[in-house]
């Protein structure tokens, strides 16, 4: 039975792809069905494997009929198989989301004929990386993933998507030269490269070779799930893609990277010769990245710091290698997968809302919407980590693991991951504070995206649109300097300071319903068109998902444990690939 | 069998003349960088097989003489790999190009726009925190004593013409809201 399943997470979608290809220009909505139920039985299908998985342990099949150390091998255990569950019920929130927002837009930003083949490429890909029993196929299921993230990243072609394409597609290239390389060099070493025989053979080499192989790896994986020091291209090309497709990037993409990261540190170096420099690594992550979320302003910017930082948690779990750890890390990745993305819908909805993500530009939104305060607060509340969801579950194991371990770099993480959660709460509620729960008045609301444009520079931004806030130059640079300017820097901060809240309120009250002024309410009201009902119901979907992880928590934290005992343990997924005999 | 000096140098020559042309800030050279890079991996993955021999087709040669086919068959993959995403690295330069006629990677905006906020929100600032005379127009507590000493103008247009006198030449900051209409009145 799990040998029949095994294929179909990847093979499902790669031929739902051709076939939505195929149908694409002419029937719209039997494509959209079509790719809907492609990923409903991509997740039933990781359902049944997860189920199969967990009661009879790991599998592999021999893809091709070759037999083993020779053909490709597909293996599933409990591990891949509850990845594959995550990624599945996020990909299908996700789609659901973009048929929605295809929908009510109308399909002009986006070539829809495009967009569904690819999406489904997507997850083949991601399905194969998570199934791949050896590092060449992991290789191409990364490759496949990452050539339909480039398309996902760059749909409709636009300057600012083209910009953060190229970024992202640079970065992307240079870690896939690097792992290519590095399997060139492990398969130079050990002549293999199925990763049940190299869990055998690496351990015979000599100590220097292995960790320059593990670096190696380490290294273009971590450049995939944007651990610290190489983790600048995420926040950069993330937020300008599609709302769907920044969400499924975010649960998913690095993701993967930190699943590589595991299958590295469990299956083919359990030495932990590294393990140091990557709780370093991991602090580093959670610090800087949870401190460039709080520097910024724009929500989906905010979220994506917020990604790295908590990508964090995850390589400190590993970083661990011990049971309690590992078993806290692979808890926290599957809350991560699907909080992340509701939050990047979420952001989406706000965008559409709001007319924009800048928390400076929103405002009043909870009383516009009060169903979007709420989708957006129990997610928003479950990453900072509040008691009663599954953000707090995930980072209490991953505490008590680090406390249980002893040494004194694991106590530092711990304070550093209890920070990271309490700087994630400021994040979050300032954008809680700001977009959602200020009256309306105090945000200016017909600052457009132009006008943004304009902030960023004079010769970036594009020409002036004729609009009320081009019309008019504002006065002080008109005025002339008078003589007595104020001549300490320190004075010159603090009434700069005074100055932008003078400025600011000013505004603010100048178009407050008190006044009877001429840019009173009716040019400031928004036209407020409904929320899509598909879009809102998909988002409220992942909601329930993430809210059920919390109710669920007792049942998935044990399937984590013994997931975290096969990896520790290595033999059943040996075993499952060459059954029981000699390793070669 | 003496392994030969050639391809580690090749391979390392490639890498250096990658990583050189990687740095440039045109896509067009970034774009060579790469095709170097992944011929200099595909030799990599070459002499990983180890030491050349025969074609590896049974029939034709002794499995003891032939190359190792495996490493022929990845190096084959990763090449169509290289190809089919040069290509549509090759389409996004043009795309760049048709759109901002330039082809180098630019500057994220919204990093400068962030870098170059001041340190405090104006609106993390409480107002009753502040001075009497610092506080904002309107305030509560000074709204009274603004429109008493503002010449009896437009108090919006007098905050304005107030501020523009004290702390002109100061650089403007993240608030820097279009100017009020109701001045034309």
């Amino acid at each position: 039975m799990i040998r029949v399943l095994t294929p179909l997470p990847v093979l499902l979608p790669l031929l739902g792809a051709a076939a939505a290809l195929l149908v694409g220009g002419r029937h719209p909505r039997v494509q959209r069905a079509l790719s809907i139920v492609v990923l409903a039985s991509v997740l039933a299908v990781a359902v049944g494997l997860l189920l199969l998985a967990d009661r009879d342990g790991a599998d592999a099949v021999p893809v091709g009929g070759w037999p083993v150390p020779l053909g490709i091998v597909l293996v599933v255990d409990r591990l891949s198989a509850l990845m594959l569950v995550v990624a599945a019920t996020v990909a299908l929130g996700v789609l659901v989301f973009a048929v929605g927002q295809g929908a009510a837009d109308g399909d002009e930003e986006t070539p829809i004929s495009i967009f569904h083949p690819t999406f489904l490429v997507l997850i083949a890909g991601v399905a194969n990386a998570f199934l791949a029993g050896d590092l060449f196929n992991l290789y191409v299921g990364f490759e496949i993933l990452l050539t339909a993230s480039y398309v996902l990243l760059t749909l409709g072609g636009s300057a600012a998507r083209i910009r953060a394409g190229i970024t992202y597609i640079i970065v992307s290239l240079l870690s896939s030269l690097l792992f290519l390389a590095a399997i060139g060099l492990v398969y130079g070493a050990t002549g293999t490269v199925n990763m049940a025989q190299l869990a055998v053979r690496l351990g015979e080499l000599p100590e220097g070779t292995q960790v320059l192989l593990q670096s190696m790896l380490l290294i273009a994986f971590c450049i995939k799930a944007a651990v610290f020091p190489l983790s600048a291209w995420l926040p950069d090309s993330y937020p300008t893609a599609p709302a769907p497709v920044t969400a499924v990037f975010a649960g998913l993409l690095t993701k993967v990277g930190v699943y590589a990261i595991i299958r590295t540190q469990t299956l083919l170096f359990p030495g932990g010769a590294l393990d140091e420099v990557l709780m370093w690594a991991a602090l580093a992550t959670m610090l800087i990245g949870i401190l460039g979320a709080v520097a910024q302003t724009d929500i989906r910017r905010i979220l994506s710091f917020t990604l790295v930082s908590h990508i964090g948690y995850m390589v400190f779990g590993i970083s661990l290698a011990s049971q309690a750890g590992l078993a806290g890390a692979l808890f926290y990745v599957v809350h991560h997968i699907a909080i992340q993305t509701t939050l990047f819908l979420v952001a989406g909805l706000v965008e559409r809302q709001g007319g924009s993500t800048g928390v400076d530009r929103l405002g009043g939104l909870a009383t516009a919407s009060p169903l979007l305060a709420v989708l957006f607060f129990v997610p928003a509340m479950n990453l900072a980590g509040i008691p009663p969801f599954s953000g707090f579950i995930g980072k209490l194991g991953l505490l008590e693991a680090g406390i249980a371990d002893g040494g004194w770099l694991p106590i530092v993480l711990v304070a550093g991951g209890a920070v990271t959660s309490l700087l994630t709460l400021l994040a979050i509620s300032r954008v809680w504070s700001r977009a959602f729960w200020r009256p309306p008045a105090q945000a200016p609301a017909d600052e457009s995206s132009d006008a943004a444009a304009a902030d960023a520079g004079p010769e970036l931004a594009p020409a002036p649109a004729p609009g009320p806030a081009h019309e008019q130059e504002p006065v002080e640079e008109k005025e002339p300097v008078p003589a007595g300017s104020p001549a300490d820097a320190a004075g010159v901060r603090a009434e700069a300071r005074r100055a932008a809240w003078e400025r600011h309120t000013a505004v603010a009250t100048a178009t407050s319903p008190v006044t009877d002024g001429l840019g009173g309410e009716a040019a400031r009201e928004r036209p407020l068109r409904p929320l899509p009902r598909v879009m809102v119901g998909s988002t409220a979907a992942m909601v329930v998902v993430t809210v059920g992880l919390t109710a669920l928590a007792g049942p998935l934290y044990g399937v984590a444990e013994r997931a975290a005992g096969d990896l520790r343990d290595r033999t059943p997924y040996i075993s499952s690939v060459f059954l029981g005999e000699e390793v070669p | 069998m003496t392994p030969t000096v050639v391809l580690p140098v090749i391979i390392g020559g490639l890498y250096a003349a990658g990583v050189y042309l990687l740095l440039d800030r045109s896509l067009t050279r970034v774009l060579l960088g790469f095709l170097l890079l992944g011929n200099a991996t595909n030799l990599l993955l070459l002499s990983a097989g180890g030491p050349a021999g025969l074609a590896p087709i049974l029939g034709y040669a002794e499995p003891e003489e032939m190359s190792d086919p495996l490493p022929q068959a990845l190096i084959l993959t990763a090449i169509v790999i290289t190809f089919g995403i040069a290509a549509f690295v090759l389409a996004i330069i043009y795309r760049s190009w048709r759109l901002v006629r330039q082809e180098v990677i630019e500057v994220d905006e919204e990093d400068r726009r962030v870098a170059a906020r001041s340190q405090t929100d104006a609106d993390d600032i409480d107002p009753d925190d502040l001075a009497p005379e610092d506080r904002a127009a309107m305030h509560a507590d000074t709204f009274a004593a603004d429109n008493g000493d503002g010449d009896g103008v437009d108090p919006d247009l007098d905050v304005e013409r107030r501020l523009a006198r004290r702390y002109s030449g100061i650089p403007s900051d993240d608030v820097d809201l279009p100017p009020t209409r109701r001045r034309n009145r």
